[in-house]
């Protein structure tokens, strides 16, 4: 394989910008949101590069490896600090350091009232460094790093302003169950590891073919749990919403457009071990299956601007999971949808940035209306963020998500019958929401409060919204012109032979528009007819009230885990106290015949324990001297 | 320099030289104590790139007889596992000593007398883990007891008597029973060729297993006292709850390393079919330590109490690493040993300091202070990753190494262990959102951050703990040679990939 010197320049330039930045203080007060936005954009420079070498070689030559030091080896367990850039990572590579510069930018103006500014930029360094690091590390363990390291950017960030109890506690919710996610990643290691003997990626594609199903499927399994957790996936999609805490551009860039879009990225490499365990498969696409139900339904109920739209990005999550579930005709159509949707997503979640900013801060939309003549930019951008994610022709949305429901439609037999209409209702589902969030916050009646003066964001922010936009409009159709994406991709998976057709391209497409404008006139309906409330009303279905407590699934949390937990360290503290080192002190008591004399001895003078060890060394002698004699 | 006899004796003239400083210059006296620790640590360091690292005999040895009658000698000498303690320990001494530069104020006994104890416990620290001669390991195992004893008993906080005493008595205890088995070993060596109490010659003992067995529990239950392992372990946080943060990172980072050690050193050796007897029972008490430790650790009040459960937790990986006798899970467990000093110094010295400005050890107490003083914060906050060993961090290799290498043996227990990484999350989160974030504490406002004395001893223990996260080679390729040498000779080699038995 091609070796390269350059790769580590793109985890080591952000890597630089955070230490700097954090080591510094407040003495980069001044120009730290320089450095991060330039080291964040040289590493997309560094991107580019290799790209454009990526290019000029064949397609099966593309990959390139660096090998930085062997990083662990004991025995057998050899893993050196080793990165891989192909065409996998590249897309990544690009949408991390792409979207992730433009956020820098946007997050000069956004946060320029912020007196931890800099500390915010270290961050967000440290997030790009941390996120290139789980993209290209070559073995498991190696993403193993770059995936908490992101766990840790996404804590820190999240409990950016932790001095606000509700968020310091929405940090540690996510890091903690993260934490439950990546455990599944330890077993996974530890499978390949006792079962293949390698932990790299190429190691275990090649030990693949003779590994056994139970083995991969295990492996699969665990990857998952692993998916789930980072991308927020049911069961472990409790964290997201709270995840809202962290500044805008935090959402738009970790929580939207890259971290949570992880497990996608997993999965898609491990399709060498999906491929062969049928099961784990299964389970991947019954997962997204209701992870997209479950964040759209979420999606109809929630009045906080950025938790509507953390709903949203729950839902087309579990789109792309349902996509690589259906590899390996659906990885490609996984990723596609992951680059357009980071597109849109990020670009919405921009968009809702600059309507807080304009209002106070103010996420309820149910205190905005009207703002499209304020915020024309804004307005602009986000509704072609928002056509975009309908999936309404020519707007990037169409060609991805079209194809991961014509996937899923001929997945085949009842399989995948269920899993098309379950993609269908989805978009349905979608197109009800996001048009609530467009009407909520850009028609209709000014419903703010007097202290709100909305107006247009500065140039910084408005600039990178309108280059997502851009590809928000464009992306899909660049990337599926003479299946760019597919081929480009092609030759790291496994070919496959052709799916018979259940509905032809066009069916779909028909079915799933008719489902958005079902979805649409349903919103218009009940939001565009009828005045808007400003305050949300409480006489709702029960329906309505269930999704608003997020499909109860703090309560279920609460109650099955987190109350037992607390009983049990309580009980056992006690126990500890009562019982192990009761029974400690009963021994000690009986050993030294009476309790007076235990109380004697404690009660005596410190230098007569000095003796006591003395009197022990003597008796050793003694003892010897018997022995010996 | 290359003598090990003369790295013990440095100390000693040192505290000699604290004891002849005028007690009205408390400064000098620290002075001293503190550049006796940084030229034995450096002393240390040079021994160690003199150190052969693929040659698995004991390296430096030097053997000179102390007690003839008996066959006692005073005998050292090293291998890559006893070479890593000895640099864990010699470089946290300076730490320690500059980390804790005010903690003999407000003591029973003078400025002078904390120094000498300090000074005369790393002699110890060093003999412990040099000697080859079962009896001078014996003595200095039982007389570490005494500077501790008096570092707690004199220097600490709250119930510090008690708790001082409950050491000494659980620790008494097991060195009797560790006594009662070095005197059968000598016996028996009398009547197999001759009284001894050189350790290679002990492990040549033919004896029966049952023989074995009791002998084996009479050194395993001082170890298991000394790690401590569950259910032994109920003295600990008492201690580390009364010593001062200095003395909790010598007793939790050094002395507990002992037990640890031992098993390795000792139990192994001396016991192999015995070893692999109880390794069922070990096995479990270990994993039962990593959770109950975590839980009980997540349960506390105080912020010293919590850390020494969290290391209850972390000695429970180690001695499961150490017992599932697989290369990864041997060189782990040896790795974790080192890695845990740094990363326990490092919650108990910056913790040490949070107790220090707020006049009070319990969490709830703290509150907001990533706002009022950002650098301990941080301090707190990276010492917090590394004991739930994140990734990129030291102790995320060593708890790697060794859950990898007990899943190809004992794939249950390193299941159930990495249950315990979601737990050590809650049990550092927890206390880092009571402390660090939230609104400032009323009373919490004037606290000052760290001085520079403080950076410059804070420092190096977090650069130790990012840099050999990064690149654990140089220890590893020291650890390596020594677990192999072991795990051979206990008979066992790595299980080779299943496959998944297709």
């Amino acid at each position: 394989m091609t070796t390269s010197n350059s790769l580590v320049y793109l985890i080591a330039l952000p890597l630089l910008g955070a230490t700097i930045l954090l080591l510094a203080g407040r003495r980069a007060d001044k120009w730290g949101h320089i450095l991060g936005t330039l080291m964040s954009g040289s590493s997309f420079a560094v991107g580019l590069y290799q790209l454009s070498q990526m290019l000029g070689r064949s397609n099966t030559a593309r990959p390139v490896e660096q090998k930085l030091f062997e990083w662990i080896s004991v025995g057998s367990f050899k893993v050196d600090a080793g990165l891989l850039l192909d065409q996998l990572s590249i897309c990544f590579v690009l949408l991390i350091t792409g979207v992730g510069t433009l956020i820098h930018i946007y997050s000069i103006s956004y946060m320029s009232h912020d007196h931890d500014r800099r500390r915010f930029f270290a961050y967000l360094n440290l997030f790009i460094a941390a996120m290139l690091l789980l993209v290209l590390g070559n073995s498991y363990l190696n993403l193993y790093v770059g995936w908490e390291g992101v766990g840790l950017a996404s804590y820190l960030l999240i409990g950016f302003w932790n001095q606000k109890p509700a968020y310091a506690t929405a940090s540690k919710k996510a890091f903690v169950m993260n934490r439950v996610g990546d455990m599944g990643l330890s077993f996974a290691i530890m499978i390949a590891f006792a079962t293949v003997g390698t932990v790299s990626f190429a190691g275990i594609k090649e030990h693949a073919h003779h590994t056994s199903t139970a083995a991969l499927t295990a492996m699969g399994i665990m990857l998952l749990v692993a998916a789930t957790g980072k991308s927020a996936q049911f069961p472990l999609q409790a964290w997201l919403g709270d995840a809202m805490a962290g500044p805008t551009p935090v959402s738009a860039l970790i929580h939207a457009a890259t971290m949570v879009t992880a497990g996608v990225y997993l999965i898609t490499r491990s399709n060498f071990i999906f491929d062969a365990a049928p099961t784990a498969q299964l389970l991947v696409v019954i997962v997204g299956a209701i992870t997209l139900l479950f964040g759209a339904l979420i999606g109809t109920a929630k009045d906080d601007i950025k938790k509507a739209l953390a709903a949203s990005t729950m839902s087309q999550i579990g789109y792309m999971i349902l996509g690589a579930g259906l590899g390996p005709v659906g990885y490609a159509f996984a990723i596609m949808h992951l680059l357009t949707h980071g597109f849109f997503k990020a670009g919405m979640f921009l968009g809702a940035g600059s309507v807080m900013h304009g209002m106070n801060d103010e996420v309820n939309m149910r205190k905005y209306g009207a703002l499209r003549k304020f915020m024309p930019i804004t307005f602009v951008t986000f509704g072609l963020g928002y056509l975009a994610i309908l999936g309404v022709p020519p707007f990037a949305g169409f060609y991805s998500k079209d194809m991961i429901i014509e996937t899923a439609f001929n997945a085949g037999g009842i399989k995948g019958i269920l899993l098309g209409s379950v993609t269908l209702l989805g978009a349905g589902i979608t197109a009800f929401y996001m048009t609530r969030v467009m009407i909520l916050t850009f028609t209709g009646k000014a419903r703010w409060d007097e202290e709100a003066h909305p107006h247009e964001s500065p140039l910084l922010m408005w600039l990178p919204m309108a280059i997502l936009a851009i590809g928000s409009v464009s992306s899909g159709y660049l990337l599926s012109r003479g299946d760019a994406l597919v081929n480009w991709l092609s030759p790291l998976f496994e070919h496959h032979g052709e799916h018979e057709e259940l509905l032809a391209p066009i069916v779909v497409s028909a079915l799933a528009l008719g489902m958005v404008a079902i979805g649409v006139a349903i919103a218009f309906l009940k939001y565009s007819r009828q005045e808007v409330a400003s305050v949300a009303p409480e006489n709702v279905s029960v329906f309505t009230k269930i999704a608003r407590e997020d499909l109860m699934q703090d309560r279920f949390n609460e109650a099955v885990f987190m109350r037992p937990g607390q009983q049990l360290t309580q009980v056992l503290v006690k126990t500890d106290e009562a019982v192990i080192d009761g029974a400690v002190r009963g021994v000690g008591k009986l050993a030294m015949g009476s309790s007076s004399l235990l109380r004697g001895v404690q009660s005596g003078f410190v230098r007569s324990y000095a003796a006591l060890i003395f009197v022990g060394a003597a008796l050793l002698i003694a003892a010897i001297w018997v022995v010996v004699q | 320099m290359n003598s090990l006899i003369l790295l013990m004796l440095l100390p000693i003239i040192g505290s000699i030289a604290v004891a002849v400083t005028p007690k009205t210059k408390e400064v000098l006296t620290k002075q001293v104590a503190l550049g006796t620790t940084v030229v034995v640590a450096l002393a240390t360091i040079a021994m160690a790139v003199n150190f052969q690292r693929d040659n698995v005999e004991l390296q430096f040895v030097e053997k000179y007889s102390w007690i003839p009658t008996f066959g006692i000698n005073f005998a050292v000498g090293i291998d890559g596992l006893a070479l890593v303690l000895i640099l864990m320990s010699t470089i946290l001494a300076p730490i320690v000593v500059l980390a804790g530069w005010n903690e003999a104020h407000g003591g029973r006994w003078s400025v002078k007398t904390f120094y000498i104890l300090i000074l005369v416990l790393e002699t110890m620290m060093i003999g412990v883990f040099v000697a080859t001669d079962v009896f001078l390991f014996y003595v200095i195992f039982e007389a570490m007891l005494i500077p501790v004893y008096f570092l707690i008993g004199g220097y600490g906080s709250g119930e510090r008597s008690a708790a001082a005493v409950k050491f000494l008595i659980y620790s008494l205890f097991g060195g009797l029973l560790m006594l009662a088995s070095i005197i059968a070993l000598y016996v028996m060596s009398g009547a197999q060729g001759g009284h001894t109490f050189d350790l290679q010659a002990l492990s040549q003992l033919q004896m029966s297993s049952t023989t074995q067995n009791f002998l084996f529990l009479g050194f395993f239950i001082a170890f298991a006292i000394k790690a401590p392992l569950w259910p032994l372990h109920t003295w600990l946080p008492d201690a580390a709850a009364s010593a001062t943060p200095g003395t909790s990172v010598l007793l939790l980072g050094v002395l507990d390393k002992v037990g640890t050690f031992g098993m390795i050193r000792y139990c192994l050796t001396l016991f192999p079919e015995a070893s692999k007897t109880f390794t069922p029972l070990i096995m479990v008490l270990a994993v039962i330590s990593i959770v109950y430790g975590a839980i009980l650790a997540i349960g506390q009040k105080d912020l010293k109490r919590l850390i020494a459960f969290t290391s209850i937790s972390h000695f429970g990986f180690i001695t499961m690493g150490i017992f599932a006798m697989t290369s990864q899970g041997h060189s782990g467990a040896t790795l974790y040993m080192f890695n845990h000093g740094f990363s326990t110094a490092a919650l108990f010295i910056v913790g040490g300091w949070m107790i220090a400005r707020r006049g009070s050890s319990t969490i709830a107490d703290f509150g907001g202070l990533q706002r009022v003083t950002p650098v301990m914060a941080w301090s707190f906050f990276l010492a917090g990753m590394s004991s739930l060993a994140l990734p990129g961090l030291s102790s995320f290799v060593s708890e790697f190494l060794v859950l990898v290498g007990t899943f190809t043996r004992y794939p249950v227990h390193a299941v159930i262990a990495t249950f315990g990484i979601v737990l050590a999350a809650l049990y550092i989160l927890i206390p880092v959102q009571k402390a660090l974030h939230g609104p400032t504490t009323p009373g919490n406002e004037g606290l000052s951050d760290l001085n520079l004395r403080e950076k410059i001893a804070i420092a190096p223990v977090i650069a130790i703990i990012i840099a050999l996260g990064f690149y654990p080679s140089p220890l590893l390729n020291v650890i390596n040679p020594a677990s192999a040498h072991v795990i051979a000779q206990m008979g066992f080699t790595d299980p080779a990939p299943t496959n998944g038995d297709k």
